[in-house]
């Protein structure tokens, strides 16, 4: 799993019928520091995310079509949770 | 999933069985900056309206077969989405 950042919203009327009614997010991706680690990915959100809020990312796409409960999906990059804090050796942070 | 740039078509009248009718874009993977990132591959149009010019957002690897209507093709990206806009709070 990976840790990022939302940065915005992708906004699409022509898409593949399974991203119909699915929040399409565009997440930078942060290091164990919470610090921008200068990729991106296009996830979908499942569980309410928000605009600069940091989140919990599977790039995976076999756990990625579990999570959306549909087995054919060509979904690969999901949101799976909000973080609160990261802790990287005993130092907590806030995110 | 990722941001791409539609530059061209690909024309092949002879295809893979399972592939027929499926359009061959070629696109230029992007940063989030929408600079080129990468280089350019050619992928499956998914959603059959996707022409040069155009952002869109691409799946690679087995997703990519997925996208299609035969998803058991030799596809490893597909095309799976228009971009309209991205919404950035200010």
């Amino acid at each position: 799993m990976k840790i990022g950042r939302v940065a915005g919203t992708v906004v699409s009327t022509i898409s593949h019928p399974i991203y119909d009614a699915r929040r399409l997010l565009l997440c930078d991706l942060l290091d164990a520091d919470g610090e921008d680690a200068g990729g991106y990915l296009i996830c979908v959100d499942t569980i309410g995310a928000g605009a600069g809020e940091t989140v919990l990312i599977i790039d995976e796409g076999n756990s990625a079509r579990q999570v959306v409960g549909d087995l054919n999906a060509p979904i690969r990059a999901v949101i799976v949770g909000i973080v609160d804090e990261l802790q990287v050796e005993g130092d907590a942070r806030q995110v | 999933m990722l941001l791409a740039e539609v530059t061209g078509t690909v024309v092949a009248s002879v295809k893979y069985q399972g592939l027929e009718g499926v359009r061959f874009l070629i696109v230029q993977p992007l940063d989030r900056d929408r600079h080129p990132q990468g280089r350019q591959v050619v992928a499956a149009d998914a959603v059959s309206m996707a022409g040069p010019g155009e952002l869109v957002y691409i799946v690679g690897s087995r997703e990519a077969a997925l996208a299609m209507p035969e998803p058991f093709v030799p596809v490893d990206h597909a095309v799976v989405g228009i971009v309209d806009h991205v919404e950035r709070p200010s």
